[in-house]
């Protein structure tokens, strides 16, 4: 892929994953994010918990643009995507995103949900879309569901196929928006080991979930946020173990 | 009834409603003076002689207005979604004005206007004579309905599956195509064939048209067998064009049933 993300700007590799400068997001008079600050490195697995409301989804929503950021910067491999001149499309097919509600297209088999951004976006072609749907359906353990319809997967099952989908695109980074939160408890566990072994082969995932187990064992980085604002932000076994802030010893006796 | 148990009182009530009914039955059969029925809405001639000209004529030509005015009114509905999604404001106020201005309208008016009030007003007369400016006005009408109806599909498709498509990379045209488009289309398969059992029946209103022999739909047709042939001077065309068109809408009327239960099973 040759497509250029910006007219001027270039990737630089020596920069952070995805870089985020003094964010601030309004939705109305409500002040959701309200300077935020923060960075994953590549190869890092950061994690971000906190309770509902405190703005943790909407950051993770900007870093794609899914939600237009009110005022600051996002810079994904140093690119500015905030930037009016940036092929936002093309940064985004760089950027897996994996959704709390799954999201897979319900009218398409799994593997229509696999190619079809494949073909539409990276331009690649039929066959070469449908290997890389193979490869990356075999990577979750679902190869045998490649002709069914979501509606007949578990949810678990379909969370797994969301996963495969974003890496099809051969992302340099996945985005995990709650992954586990819709799923019966009996289905985490699948969810976890996929995301488990995506971490160790490499990938950078910015993670907002409440798997405090997940966060302590993967995390190379915990972000706490409340209200608008990063409040704590640390090593993982640092932070659940020994939190400095009275806001996240507050949050974690209650969740842990 | 102080002796009866509860069955026992609701088989009463139930034996006495048949009986109502069946002696309601049986007085309108007493009382109606069928002989009269007979010779004003089923006079046999009315049938044996001209059933050649209804089918073949007015029973095709309704069914060929019809799927005109809805592929039409189809694809201007089409264009009036896309215009109510545009970006740009004024696209959206000209869609919303249209869709207000035609809903608001008789369709009968409608249809006088592009008959004749166009003609008049501009010299323009459309392709198909009068028929075919007539059927320019209920597509006119029918998109205004078929538009709201596809919009409201398309606000059905849960925001998640075009947020999905988005952070794969692919932009609004291909989201909208691919993703959104083939769910709206299917929500709204039920509502769009129930327009299309109303525009069924309002292509009754091109009547008010001239028409040549061989361009009568239904109406035209059984008004015309009223003051001449073979049932002159009785209802009866009238009652043949009645059962022509329930043949048409009541099997279209149950697939809608169907199709509605298929969707509240599969989700």
């Amino acid at each position: 892929m040759t497509t250029r993300l910006h007219p001027t700007q270039e990737v630089d590799p020596g920069a952070p994953a995805i870089e985020v400068r003094d964010l601030h997001k309004s939705f109305g008079d409500n002040d959701v994010l309200t300077g935020i600050d923060f960075h994953v490195d590549a190869g890092q697995v950061v994690c971000v918990i906190g309770p509902s409301g405190s703005g943790k989804s909407t950051l993770l929503r900007c870093v794609n643009r899914l939600e237009e950021p009110t005022s600051g910067q996002v810079l994904i491999e140093g690119i500015d995507i905030t930037d009016p001149e940036t092929e936002l499309d093309a940064v985004r097919s760089r950027i897996g995103m994996v959704f709390q509600q799954f999201n897979l297209f319900s009218h398409m088999t799994v593997l229509r949900n696999l190619t079809i951004a494949q073909q539409r976006a990276k331009k690649r072609s039929r066959k070469e879309a449908e290997e890389v749907a193979r490869r990356n359906l075999d990577r979750v353990g679902l190869s045998d569901k490649i002709d069914a319809y979501p509606a007949h997967l578990s949810g678990g099952q379909q969370q797994r196929v969301a996963i495969a989908r974003a890496l099809s695109m051969d992302p340099d980074m996945m985005l995990f928006d709650e992954p586990t939160s819709a799923l019966d408890p009996e289905l985490v566990g699948d969810v976890l080991d996929v995301m488990k072994t995506l971490a160790g082969e490499g990938m950078t995932m910015m993670v907002v979930t409440h798997e405090m187990g997940f966060a302590r064992e993967v995390g190379d980085k915990l972000v706490f946020m409340a209200d608008g604002v990063i409040c704590e932000e640390g090593d993982p076994r640092e932070v659940l173990g020994n939190p400095r802030e009275p806001r996240t010893q507050e949050f974690l006796s209650k969740v842990l | 009834m102080g002796s009866l148990t509860r069955t026992q009182r609701q088989r009463a009530v139930q034996f006495s409603l048949y009986g109502l009914f069946v002696l309601l039955i049986v007085l309108f059969w007493v009382v109606s003076d069928k002989e009269a029925i007979r010779a004003n809405f089923f006079l046999a001639e009315g049938f044996t002689e001209t059933w050649q000209d209804f089918v073949f004529i007015g029973a095709k030509n309704t069914i060929l207005y019809t799927v005109i005015a809805f592929v039409g009114g189809f694809v201007l509905a089409m264009v009036l979604v896309l215009m109510k999604l545009a970006p740009v404001a004024p696209f959206r106020w000209l869609a919303t004005a249209y869709i207000e201005l035609f809903r608001g309208l008789p369709a009968l008016v409608v249809i006088l206007f592009m008959a004749f009030g166009v003609p008049i007003a501009f010299g323009w007369r459309p392709p198909g004579g009068p028929v075919g400016a007539g059927l320019v006005g209920l597509m006119l009408v029918s998109a205004a309905y078929m538009a709201e109806t596809i919009r409201a599909g398309i606000e059905a498709v849960p925001k998640g599956q075009t947020e999905a498509a988005r952070s794969l990379g692919m932009n609004g045209g291909w989201t909208m195509a691919t993703v959104v488009m083939p769910q709206a289309l299917r929500i709204v398969i039920p509502p769009l064939t129930n327009e299309l059992v109303i525009l069924i029946k309002d292509t009754s209103l091109l009547f008010v048209i001239g028409m040549a022999a061989n361009e009568k739909e239904l109406t035209t047709m059984a008004r015309d067998f009223m003051s001449s042939g073979p049932s002159a001077g009785t209802a009866t065309s009238l009652t043949f064009a009645a059962l022509l068109y329930l043949a048409i809408t009541l099997p279209l009327t149950r697939v809608v049933a169907w199709l509605e239960r298929r969707q509240n099973r599969s989700r």
